[in-house]
């Protein structure tokens, strides 16, 4: 699926594809305002009079906004820029109130960094960031109010948005969606942006070229409006096809701007390089240059949590996990931190297979997030605990798994209650076994004249006979002892 | 009792201290002169309840013993300054009906000192500008006339409307701004003290911005005392605007010790310009003379780049104005002309709302922004302008203050060079290098041309020193003692 070309009828092709993603800052505040950023929330509630861009009003940087963006730039390993300056881009819209966005053009806060994703098969590919920009939301126009009018809402309107924008290092959808996860994971990790595309607080504009193998790059589109991960692979895909159809056809690829339609699965234009906007950027002179300090950006640094590829690494390194399974587990910090919580003090790699085996499975299937988990990390620990000490076997400990994710018992208070502890008392085990050979003494005379694959149907009559609770390893042993009596 | 309104701001809080008259007093002699002097068309609204009743509340406090420092004092102010539920225009059609919801900071320190207001008064269209005759609300008047001859004047713009009221003693001092030389200009063609603080200053918060890097508030007085009363309630840091400096505000009046002696006074080369009147440059002389009588020393200096400062800023201004006067398009607030389309409203809406001086500066701010001629424009019109500040710096380790003319010409006609943009930007030739500097500068009256029309001297002085620039402003003032008062003739 990483394959580094696609088959065209004329031959092969090779995909060139960059990310712009526009992230929503987390922050209680907009960029500029002290207006509220939440969503959904009334319309026109959450606007100050900077947001409406009323007379005289002048915007004020939001400190947090910045340490939230040298935040994110330090997670994607990118050159902070001590002096960053803040243009305006100029355009009118009837949702964009000051006729320009405050956004950084010439000089952003962040530069050069890098998103290591991974391939299937355990290879990693290292996607260049360009930089990272720090700019306003603009507001919302809503066309379907009135027939003739079209209605605003400029709650939006001045948000913190992070635009980060990737190298065109790409070359198949899959690694588009792989470092959209990435990045997402990273932002999630920092808690810098939620990362949410449903309701828009993470939106991408893909890049899309094609050309022969070993090519120079070809003439680019720019695809707007592709707001899921999965839309991201359809709309390359479309668009790829669409480029190399043309191509291939004798036709050249105009540069243009164009928007996803995820109804119709397809990619349309939307205005050519002719009709692109003259933005009139200029620094804004409503804001001073923006200065970092040292110490503040070390002050950052030292409060930045551990980010998914160093935890992976530690992961596998402390508890001998495959780098699959650690890069399952570090997909998002939550998972992550309950399955150290799970993990700390116990078997590792057992605590792996649950979490990522049967309790994800139940929490995928109730469709509940894992905060709101029946059984947390504490009790999936208890249970581990309880095969480790020999008191569970792996099948019961599905059975009382179960009944804790219904009850939200411990597995102790299961185990008591169902009476599934395992038996582990040799004389109880023997016992039972002497009652199966003196039943079936036909089949022990078969067994012992050779027909040893007999001995599963002993195993299944003593673990019968024991309700399925006897140890299953002590069965074993004293069952081969007595049957080779 | 005195001619209240002819006043200074210092004597008007000294009667009203000692009890001679009161606010009430003082603000009622104030509206019935503000409504006989309309033939100037100085207030574009003017708010005499407002006057009254602020009026009402100064007496009452200072009947308890808890007057506040401008207690009473009635001033004028700009209409660019925002003022909560009194229709604000910037003097354009665009903002029909505007009425802001809040206060701009300098008013509200205006206010919070004890000062009422009598009114809004008239500007260039979105105080663009240099002799208030781009008003959408017509040109505001000069009280003064040439004499013998009785064609009306322009007042200087764009605070015209300020300087008219100020020297028409219809209002005690207005609150001004000065983009390239707004306050200055027009104080020296209406007589009276405009002072340009530091860029930084003041607050630009809830004042229609023009030319963000430039725009400042300052003072129009008929005193240098009044301006440096007047500036210590209009500074100070406000964290809502990012460019307001966060430094105590001195009491400026302080400064005012008339002793100069051993100053050392820059007089610029480079400001000997064509088109100069004979009598301004002999009105520079004897400023120069008046400083040095009284200990100063002047030296002559160069400011090389001086003639790079007007096309700069001819440049830099319109290319913010163009991006600051996007918001005006009829969506939130103001006029709308409706259109097909969201495209035609715009087009209607910004044809019919700003007028050919505002149009023809966008304009221009749009062309010098433009792909392709940015660098040419924008930037290298950025680096004169450091330039510019270099000049002035290096100046300024050798002298501690500067003299110029204010502005080549006294007033001219209502007409006389609204025909030709470019002859109308000469005006500012001697003001906006301060600007482009951000420096603290003030025009004093000087005296008077043969023709009986006032002429301004122009002090600059380094940044945040405002106060060696109204001592020195105090000498000046003392040394020309200029008592003229215009005639009092506002007949149409």
């Amino acid at each position: 699926m990483t394959a580094a070309t696609i088959q065209g009828k004329t031959g092969p092709w090779e995909m060139v594809i960059g990310l712009e993603v526009h992230a929503q800052v987390v922050a209680k505040a907009k960029l500029f305002s002290g207006a509220a950023a939440d969503f959904g929330a009334e319309p026109n509630s959450q606007v100050s009079l900077v947001d409406a861009a009323m007379p005289g009003m002048l915007p004020v940087i939001n400190a947090y906004c910045i340490e939230q963006a040298v935040k994110t730039g330090l997670g994607i390993a990118g050159a902070i820029n001590r002096r960053s300056i803040f243009d305006r881009k100029n355009y009118f819209y009837a949702d964009l109130p000051a006729g320009y966005q405050i956004s950084q053009y010439s000089d952003p806060i962040v530069g050069r960094g890098a998103v290591t994703i991974d391939l299937p098969g355990g290879v990693s590919k290292v996607i260049g960031v360009t930089r990272l920009h720090l700019e306003q939301d603009a507001g919302k126009s809503l066309h379907d109010r009135h027939p003739t009018l079209t209605f605003v809402d400029l709650n939006r309107s001045g948000v913190a948005l992070m635009e980060i924008v990737s190298e065109p290092d790409m070359r198949a959808p899959e690694e588009a969606a792989l470092y959209l996860t990435k990045l997402r994971s990273i932002l999630r990790y920092l808690g810098t942006c939620d990362g949410n595309m449903e309701e828009g607080s993470m939106r991408c504009d893909v890049n899309v070229s094609v050309r022969r193998p070993g090519e120079d790059l070809g003439t680019r589109c720019e695809v707007k409006n592709v707001n899921s991960i999965r839309y991201v692979r359809q709309a390359i895909e479309h668009e790829a096809g669409r480029q190399i159809a043309i191509l291939e056809a004798g036709g050249g690829i105009d540069q243009e701007t164009r928007l996803w339609d995820p109804v119709k699965g397809e990619t349309r234009s939307m205005r050519s390089k002719e009709e692109a906007h003259d933005y009139r950027y200029f620094p804004d002179p409503d804001l001073l240059p923006l200065v970092l300090c040292e110490a503040e950006v070390a002050r950052i640094e030292g409060s930045m949590p551990e980010l998914p590829d160093a935890k992976k690494a530690r992961f596998v390194a402390a508890y001998d996990l495959s780098a699959y399974d650690a890069g399952v587990l570090v997909a998002d910090r939550e998972t992550a931190d309950f399955y150290e919580g799970v993990a700390r003090g116990r078997d590792a790699k057992l605590a792996a297979n649950w979490v990522a085996g049967d309790f994800f499975a139940f929490l995928n299937k109730s469709g509940k997030a894992l905060a709101e988990a029946p059984v947390d990390a504490g009790r999936l620990g208890g249970l581990i605990d309880l095969i480790g000490d020999g008191t569970l076997s792996g099948r019961l400990a599905k059975e009382v798994f179960e009944a804790m994710w219904e009850s939200r018992e411990s597995a102790l208070q299961v185990v008591e209650r169902l009476g599934l502890k395992q038996i582990s008392d040799t004389g109880a085990i023997e016992a039972a076994i002497d009652a199966v050979m003196a039943r079936e003494s036909g089949k022990v005379a078969e067994y012992r004249s050779g027909k040893e694959k007999l001995f599963g149907f002993f195993v299944g009559q003593v673990m019968r006979a024991t309700a399925g609770k006897a140890n299953p390893a002590l069965v074993n042993d004293l069952l081969k002892r007595k049957l080779g009596g | 009792m005195a001619n209240l309104t002819g006043l200074s701001i210092a004597e008007a809080l000294d009667g009203l201290a000692r009890r001679e008259f009161s606010a009430g007093e003082l603000v009622q002699a104030h509206v019935a002169a503000m409504a006989a002097a309309r033939p100037l068309n100085a207030y574009i609204t003017e708010t005499p309840e407002r006057a009254i009743e602020g009026a009402k509340a100064a007496d009452a406090r200072r009947a308890r013993g808890e007057a506040l420092p401008l207690d009473g004092i009635p001033l004028a102010i700009k209409d660019l300054y925002c003022t909560e539920g009194v229709p604000t225009t910037a003097a354009s059609h665009i903002l029909d009906g505007f009425k802001p919801p809040y206060e701009s900071t300098v008013t509200a320190n205006l206010w919070r000192a004890g000062a009422v207001m009598l009114g809004k008064t008239n500007l260039d269209e979105f105080a663009m500008g240099s002799s208030n005759t781009t008003s959408y609300y017509g040109a505001a008047r000069n009280p003064w006339r040439r004499t013998g001859d009785n064609r009306p004047l322009v007042p200087g713009g764009s605070s015209g409307g300020s300087a008219a009221a100020v020297a028409a003693r219809i209002a005690l001092g207005a609150t001004g701004t000065d983009t390239g030389g707004s306050i200055r200009q027009p104080g020296a063609f209406c007589g009276i003290v405009g002072m340009k603080p530091t860029y930084g200053r003041c607050s630009r918060w809830g004042i229609v911005a023009f030319a963000s890097s430039l725009d400042q508030a300052g003072p129009m007085t008929r005193s240098v005392r009044d301006a440096a009363i007047m500036l210590r309630h209009m500074a100070g840091h406000d964290p809502k605007d990012s460019t307001s400096v966060p430094r105590p505000v001195p009491d400026y009046a302080a400064a005012l010790t008339g002793d100069i002696r051993g100053l050392r006074v820059g007089i610029p080369t480079e400001y000997r310009v064509d088109g100069m009147s004979d009598e301004v440059t002999a009105l520079w002389r004897q400023g120069i003379a008046w400083l040095e009588a009284a200990g100063a020393k002047t030296r002559e200096i160069s400011l090389p780049h001086t003639k790079y400062a007007l096309p700069t800023y001819y440049i830099i201004a319109p290319a913010e104005a163009s991006s600051n006067l996007a918001r005006y398009d009829g969506v939130r607030y103001g006029l709308r002309v409706p259109g097909g389309n969201l495209r035609e409203m715009y087009d209607n809406t910004r044809g019919e709302g700003f007028g050919a001086e505002v149009r023809r500066r966008i304009l221009i701010g749009t062309y010098v922004l433009s792909a392709g001629y940015y660098d040419a424009y924008y930037l290298k019109a950025g680096r004169v302008r450091s330039l510019i500040a270099r000049d002035f710096a290096s100046a300024f380790e050798t002298v501690d203050a500067i003299l110029t003319p204010t502005a080549p010409t006294p007033a001219f006609a209502i007409g006389e060079k609204s025909d030709d943009p470019i002859a109308m930007y000469l005006n500012d030739v001697f003001t906006v290098p301060a600007s482009l500097a951000g420096l603290p500068a003030i025009s004093v009256p000087g005296g008077l041309t043969r023709d009986g029309l006032p002429l301004g001297l122009h002090l600059i002085g380094r940044a945040f020193d405002e106060e060696t620039v109204l001592r020195a402003a105090g000498v000046l003032e003392t040394a020309a003692s200029f008592t003229a008062e215009p005639q009092g003739r506002w007949s149409p």
